[in-house]
């Protein structure tokens, strides 16, 4: 019996789709943003901070912010599953990967609150 | 399971048959001695890039946390991304993003049931690796 409790939500099948939605988001993002830079080159203070300011990014901002989170944690789920195991780092495998899922979802809550407060802060 | 005590057998390998038998999972096969076809370092570095991308977000968050605080910081950000080592930190990090963003891409077009045979898989990691190095060099030529 496989008895692994650090996963998203306990379901393979739902950390699959959650995977996939939040990637959807997070890819809509970066091409949105990434084209938005690349269409105005020269862009001053100004025009970076409105685009930020604006209700609709900051809704956008926020979404992918909550996409971020759930895609690198089944993200880092899946590799530290994957390699910090008994065969790879030995008997404290285990307490190995707790530890690092550990880290990476205090990491990660700490990169969302960043995020929230850049968001809110301007 | 049931194991004939009574007949003569070889010990070592039946502790080795019952670790095998009783442990919880199966034991995977060993990366590290197996030659790797090339949908398997497309997979990797596919990994490789969301652990830089992870440790990225920081170095993206500080940015856009300066470019965004003030007029002064905004200036500063736009001043550091002129030396030669600031362009290649965000050529690698948007680098990274790019290869991601292309192999997950080709992730969703196989969760649909396109390119899942052997020879496709192939292909499909051969347009992958194409794709990310064009958008990479383009990248590049935008950045510098």
């Amino acid at each position: 019996m496989v008895t692994n409790v650090t996963n998203l939500s306990r379901s393979g099948l739902y950390d699959w789709m959650a995977q996939r939605v939040s990637a959807v988001v997070l890819a809509a993002y970066v091409l949105f943003l990434l084209g938005y830079v690349i269409a105005h080159p020269g862009m001053g203070y100004a025009d970076w901070h409105g685009l930020f300011s604006n209700q609709a990014m900051r809704i956008f901002s926020l979404l992918t912010l909550v996409s971020l989170s759930v895609h690198a944690w089944v993200g880092m789920w899946t590799i530290s599953t994957d390699y910090l195991t008994s065969m790879a780092v030995g008997k404290w495998a285990t307490a190995v990967r707790f530890l690092f899922q550990a880290a990476c979802g205090i990491a990660m809550f700490a990169f969302f609150v960043w995020g929230v407060q850049i968001l809110w802060g301007i | 399971m049931h194991l004939p005590t009574t007949l003569p057998c070889n010990f070592g390998a039946l502790s080795v048959i019952k670790k095998a038998v009783n442990s919880q999972r199966p034991v995977n096969l060993d990366l590290r001695t197996i030659k790797l076809p090339i949908t398997a370092y497309t997979s990797i570095l596919h990994r490789i890039s969301g652990v830089i991308l992870f440790v990225g977000i920081a170095v993206l968050l500080y940015a856009l946390d300066k470019s965004l605080a003030s007029e002064e910081g905004f200036a500063e950000v736009k001043e550091c991304l002129t030396s030669p080592l600031a362009k290649f930190v965000i050529w690698a990090l948007l680098s990274a993003l790019l290869y991601h963003l292309v192999a997950g891409v080709r992730h969703i077009i196989m969760d649909m049931g396109i390119g899942e045979s052997l020879e496709g898989g192939a292909l499909g990691s051969k347009i992958v690796l194409a794709v990310a190095a064009v958008m990479i060099l383009l990248l590049g030529v935008w950045i510098w």
